[in-house]
């Protein structure tokens, strides 16, 4: 038997997210004893660093039909790569590719599937995983009932575990289905480290009064070595661009810190936020529903408290 | 164009949270229950907008008990031709999605448009099943969708940006933020979707492949530590050394 996970790329590296999955995995793989093999589709320079975190060996899925993200075919692969390694359990990373992937794969194998788990999977008995359910309110624990288990994971849930493992790689090319979606354009807005993954976040609603303030947002963020994202209102003025937007429409993110600043705390963005480890508010009304969900607050004028944050963060980088 | 919309019936955005019979249901007591936003505001709304643009029909899915009748009215109050409402409790994804195959295989549609997830189980899984059960191309998390014939431009969003793709009908799309403004239902159309045809179907077997075994309430948050905003330098020693993040 094996656990076979989905390692999903961009720009010829293996995800950071990729790497949660195949540390998941293997750490199932701890308790049931299985092998772990990790699947990659597309071209990295990486492939190296999955043992590192636990796969066993690696299938690197060659075929030019998957140039562009063509999820049915990704599917249709995996199905065949499962079969290959006889399979009980696959894990996929709840991101925007596994959450294509992963269902398609569920249907055609008529597996029992549970989206973005955060905690590892209960075996004691029946097969439960833990989920985060309403939004972030409140989490289900879902009982898989087929021998067959897909489970794709909310990334940055679980902190990721070493193996050291030294993972044989193996080139395979399968035959798949013609293509039925071409890709024309991409429209990469960001090369650097997706929100979903970010561990530290730096957000900013519309206390900060103009697009032409978000310098001293970059700069703390800078500082702290963390992403950038904005509220609802800032993306729909175009202040930001959209994939910074994080919520209840926007995405929804999960960092060890959320740093909030001139955000009230509407329900629909508390909504996209409300799984940080830890949230800071930073609003001038002592009122603004966002104290009520943060860990740690300052009432003050954001364009006094920023740069005192920004100098503070500097010279804590030089200690 | 024929376009089947598959809506979900969720608890309102603002709804208070908690459950009932020993943890293992959503305690429905007080609560108002909405079409989920995706499914309304982007895919339903787009689909009337291509209807009216190109001609055709939007057909309401909703797989549920009788109760959700009012949801499935207000899709038609928005501005739906008809409405059909598979029989059964949904339990999991896997079962919905086979009973939307199960209907869309029957009455062959140009497209299956459903919301990128819902607000309650937070899923995104019902659309990607529908596709695998129809053998159709899956679309997901699409904010752009544009028909010239038939063929369809799609605006995606992928990790870290966004892709243009081109695909042919059939096919089956999951909707996210900016495929379309919602759209307030008026007086007419509240009038109008009292009498559109609402058809009651009863579901084809199937097995269920996973189940909620009991929910769970986060612990209450600890109260805000408040940090003076003439010395915001403290808020890092307390992430630093208290919270131990940065």
């Amino acid at each position: 038997m094996s656990i076979l996970v989905y390692a999903n790329t961009a720009i010829n590296k293996v995800h950071k997210s990729a790497f949660e999955a195949v540390s998941y995995g293997a750490q199932i793989a701890e308790k049931s004893g299985d092998k772990v093999t990790a699947v990659v589709v597309g071209n990295a320079d990486n492939l190296d660093s999955l043992g590192k975190y636990g796969a066993d060996n690696v299938v690197h899925v060659t075929s030019d039909k998957l140039d562009d993200f063509q999820p049915n075919l990704i599917a249709e692969a995996m199905q065949k790569a499962a079969a290959d390694n006889n399979s009980s359990i696959i894990i996929f990373s709840h991101d925007l590719s596994g959450k294509s992937i992963a269902p398609i794969l569920a249907a055609k194998m008529n597996a029992g599937i549970v989206t973005g788990a955060v905690d590892l999977p209960q075996t004691d008995g029946d097969f439960i995983v833990k989920k985060a359910v309403f939004s972030g309110k409140a989490y289900a624990h879902v009982k898989i009932n087929t021998a067959t288990k897909i489970i794709s994971l909310t990334p940055n849930a679980l902190e990721k575990k070493e193996f050291n493992k030294s993972a044989s790689i193996e080139s395979k090319s399968y035959e798949l289905a013609d293509s039925r979606l071409k890709v024309k354009e991409q429209k990469i807005q960001s090369t650097d480290l997706p929100l979903t993954e970010a561990e530290l976040v730096v957000s900013a609603g519309r206390g900060l009064k103009g697009p032409e303030n978000w310098g001293m947002i970059e700069e703390l963020a800078k500082a702290l070595g963390a992403a950038t994202a904005c509220s609802r209102p800032v993306s729909d003025m175009d202040w930001r661009p959209h994939h910074e937007h994080v919520g209840q429409t926007g995405v929804a993110i999960r960092p060890n810190l959320y740093i909030a600043i001139g955000i009230s705390g509407a329900i629909q963005h508390l909504a996209g936020v409300n799984q940080s480890k830890v949230i800071v508010a930073i609003n001038t009304d002592p009122e603004a529903p966002f104290f009520k969900a943060a860990d740690y607050g300052i009432v003050g004028d954001a364009f006094e408290v920023v740069p005192k944050l920004v100098e503070a963060a500097k010279a804590m980088n030089h200690d | 164009m024929k376009i089947l919309v598959c809506i979900s019936k969720a608890p309102d955005t603002t709804s208070k949270i908690a459950f009932t019979d020993n943890n293992t249901a959503f305690d429905k007591n007080g609560v108002q229950f909405i079409i989920n936003p995706y499914d309304e505001w982007y895919a339903l709304v787009r689909g009337l907008e291509l209807k009216e643009a190109n001609g055709g029909s939007v057909t309401i899915l909703n797989v549920g008990g009788a109760d959700n009748d009012p949801t499935i009215r207000k899709a038609l109050a928005i501005g739906a031709d008809d409405a059909v409402r598979i029989n059964m409790e949904p339990t999991d994804a896997l079962g919905v999605a086979k009973q939307i195959a199960d209907y869309a295989k029957e009455n062959a549609f140009d497209m299956v448009l459903c919301g990128k997830e819902t607000i309650d189980y937070n899923g995104s899984q019902v659309g990607g099943m529908v596709a695998a059960f129809l053998d159709q191309p899956f679309v997901s998390n699409a904010s752009k969708l544009d028909m010239v014939g038939n063929t369809a431009t799609i605006e995606r969003d992928i990790q870290g940006g966004k892709e243009i793709i081109e695909v042919d009908t059939p096919f089956v799309l999951s909707a996210a933020k900016g495929m379309a403004e919602a759209r307030i239902p008026n007086m007419r159309g509240i009038m109008a979707a009292r009498t559109k045809p609402l058809q009651v179907v009863e579901p084809s077997a199937f097995e269920n492949t996973s189940e909620v075994a009991s929910y769970e309430l986060p612990p209450a948050k600890g109260a805000c530590k408040m940090v003076s905003a003439d010395n915001p330098a403290e808020l890092l020693e307390l992430l630093r050394n208290e919270a131990k993040i940065i």
